[in-house]
């Protein structure tokens, strides 16, 4: 094992293994959400511009539940996973209920919820929760989630016009 | 003197254990620049030019001091040709506003290349789009290089204004500056060269390379951060209009109307970061102690050991020009199938410190059509160790990915 002096702190491989996990090394490579829907209800870009992630999420609505979510776009494993098992996750919930989930997922990744009662509502999504130890790669894991919230809200705005 | 010996200097790696390869964005700084800094404070540190007392006299005479001392590093004919700035950002910006706003016209061109940094290339959008004049590309080939026929394509009778960067911080390739000098001149132009990646790395002389103006930023040459150099001939500097207005830059002032200081005064409004220049000033005599051919000699080395090291990783594709003779210590790879965040996060577990992204310098990864690029770059304190470690964590991240990459 590799470890560091690092200004006082210790970092070493096993981070990584805690990060890159094979749930989420599976979804940054999986397929079945990276697709286009036809006539989507409503689509919405991320961009990361600091690093060049590049996402495009599509949501089709039937009523208040959302009947379907796919993405296409670019970026690094952890942005890619991140988008793939946040679709799998909302696809067939209402908008309150996805709005819910985003807001944990967000708290999550920010050290503001820390009670894994409330954490129970993100699934496989909590597979996340140790990027809030790397500063860097949390605009990677919530892109997607800022995203959707965008969509959503936007939609919400609209629809009350 | 040996990069180990040199290392010593820097204190950084006694509390850290990393091997530095991001030097292209900002370098690490050794102890007698840093020593510099606080004696200036704690021995000559007043407002100059405004006070009457010898405190504020000292602290002048520094600042005086530091500015002749860049004004010889980059062979500048008089210290009144070197405007400090906070970074090579705000003197293009302040070229751009100043020089460019005034002398451009409906029609004209200004060109750059696609190697420059966002720095070089969106103050030009804005006062291109102002004037309503156009703003050029001169591209580069497959061995990253511009030729000849794309200088005198891209150059014409239309051009007024040529920004080049000595130096792409991306690629590490030197741009063929003085054939771009040349036929700017010949059609009437004048160049600004960026050499905030050249000027820490290689013997610089302006005279010689006839630039109209110069910039380089002083965090990149182990100075601290926030000071800068622009370099301009004199008479265009004079006919100039101050970028910033303020304190310290002016001759009289009026309730309606100013004038102003002679150049390099009129270019720095406000309280300067004194400190800051001479803090540049200990860290030119550290190049100089070493001598600028040295420096190129370790980097060149370093270069040849990083590019033939990484060459042997089937899995590692690199972005560079085959031969070397063109390129400085910065080196440009990703991982087949491996987004670069991901790389330099797993680097960054074994203590490798690269900068993963675009490098400011967006159209340029759009051009090499690549979503972004792993970038290790190198100076003087860096050993072949480090090299090695890097070789380490990339065969790590390869391990990990491979199973999981569809190829």
């Amino acid at each position: 094992m590799i470890c560091l002096k690092n200004g006082g702190k210790t970092k070493n491989m096993d981070d990584m293994d805690s990060i890159y996990t094979d749930l989420i090394m599976e979804h940054s490579m999986a397929s079945h959400n990276k697709r286009k829907i036809d006539h989507p209800d409503k689509c919405e870009m991320g961009h990361n511009p600091s690093c060049g992630d590049e996402i495009e999420l599509e949501i089709k609505m039937n009523g208040d539940k959302i009947e379907d979510l796919a993405f296409t776009g670019h970026g690094c494993a952890i942005s890619q996973a991140s988008t793939s098992i946040m679709i799998d996750t909302l696809k067939g919930k209402t908008k309150q209920e996805a709005l819910d989930i985003i807001d944990t997922f967000i708290g999550m990744i920010k050290r503001e919820i820390k009670d894994d009662a409330q954490l129970e509502k993100l699934e496989d999504a909590i597979a996340f929760k140790n990027i809030s130890n790397m500063p860097a790669r949390v605009k990677c894991a919530v892109l997607a989630w800022h995203t959707l919230k965008d969509l959503i809200e936007k939609e919400d705005t609209e629809d009350k016009k | 003197m040996s990069p180990e010996t040199i290392r010593k200097d820097f204190k950084i790696f006694e509390n850290r254990d990393i091997a530095y390869l991001d030097s292209g964005a900002t370098s690490q700084r050794p102890y007698q620049v840093l020593q510099a800094v606080e004696d200036y404070y704690n021995k000559n540190n007043a407002n100059p030019h405004r006070g009457t007392y010898d405190l504020s006299i000292d602290s002048t005479a520094e600042y005086d001091k530091a500015r002749a001392k860049v004004a010889k590093f980059i062979n500048a004919k008089r210290p009144e040709e070197i405007v400090f700035t906070k970074n090579a950002t705000e003197a293009l910006n302040l070229v751009a506003n100043s020089y460019g706003l005034e002398h451009l016209e409906e029609g004209d061109s200004v060109v750059i290349s696609i190697m420059e940094h966002h720095s070089n290339l969106v103050p030009w959008q804005k006062v291109t789009k102002i004037k309503k004049a156009k703003l050029e590309y001169m591209y580069i080939n497959d061995n990253y290089e511009i030729t000849d026929e794309e200088i005198h394509k891209k150059i014409t009778e239309k051009t007024k204004i040529v920004s080049i960067t000595e130096i792409s911080n991306v690629l590490g390739v030197k741009t063929p500056l003085e054939k771009i000098i040349k036929r700017a001149h010949d059609v009437g132009a004048i160049v600004i060269v960026d050499g905030a990646q050249s000027t820490p790395h290689m013997k610089v002389d302006v005279q010689k390379m006839d630039a109209d103006f110069f910039v380089f930023s002083g965090h990149k040459l182990m100075s601290p951060m926030g000071i800068g150099v622009l370099y301009g001939k004199y008479d265009l500097l004079d006919k100039m209009t101050p970028f910033l207005m303020g304190g310290d830059m002016i001759e009289y002032v009026q309730e309606q109307e100013t004038t102003f200081a002679k150049p390099p005064t009129k270019f720095e409004a406000g309280t300067q970061n004194i400190g800051g220049a001479v803090g540049l000033a200990a860290a030119i005599d550290y190049l100089e102690k070493i001598g600028m051919d040295n420096v190129e000699q370790i980097e060149n080395e370093l270069l040849d050991y990083a590019k033939s090291e990484l060459s042997k990783l089937d899995f590692v594709e690199i972005y560079a020009p085959k031969d070397n003779k063109n390129q400085i210590g910065v080196l440009s790879f990703n991982i087949k199938g491996v987004h670069p965040h991901d790389t330099a996060t797993i680097l960054s577990s074994v203590g490798v410190c690269v900068r993963a992204g675009d490098h400011c310098a967006q159209p340029l990864i759009h051009y090499l059509n690549v979503p972004a690029t792993c970038r290790a770059s190198m100076y003087i304190y860096n050993t072949k160790a480090d090299i090695d470690r890097l070789v380490l964590g990339l065969n790590k991240a390869n391990d990990m990915f491979k199973k999981w990459r569809k190829d």
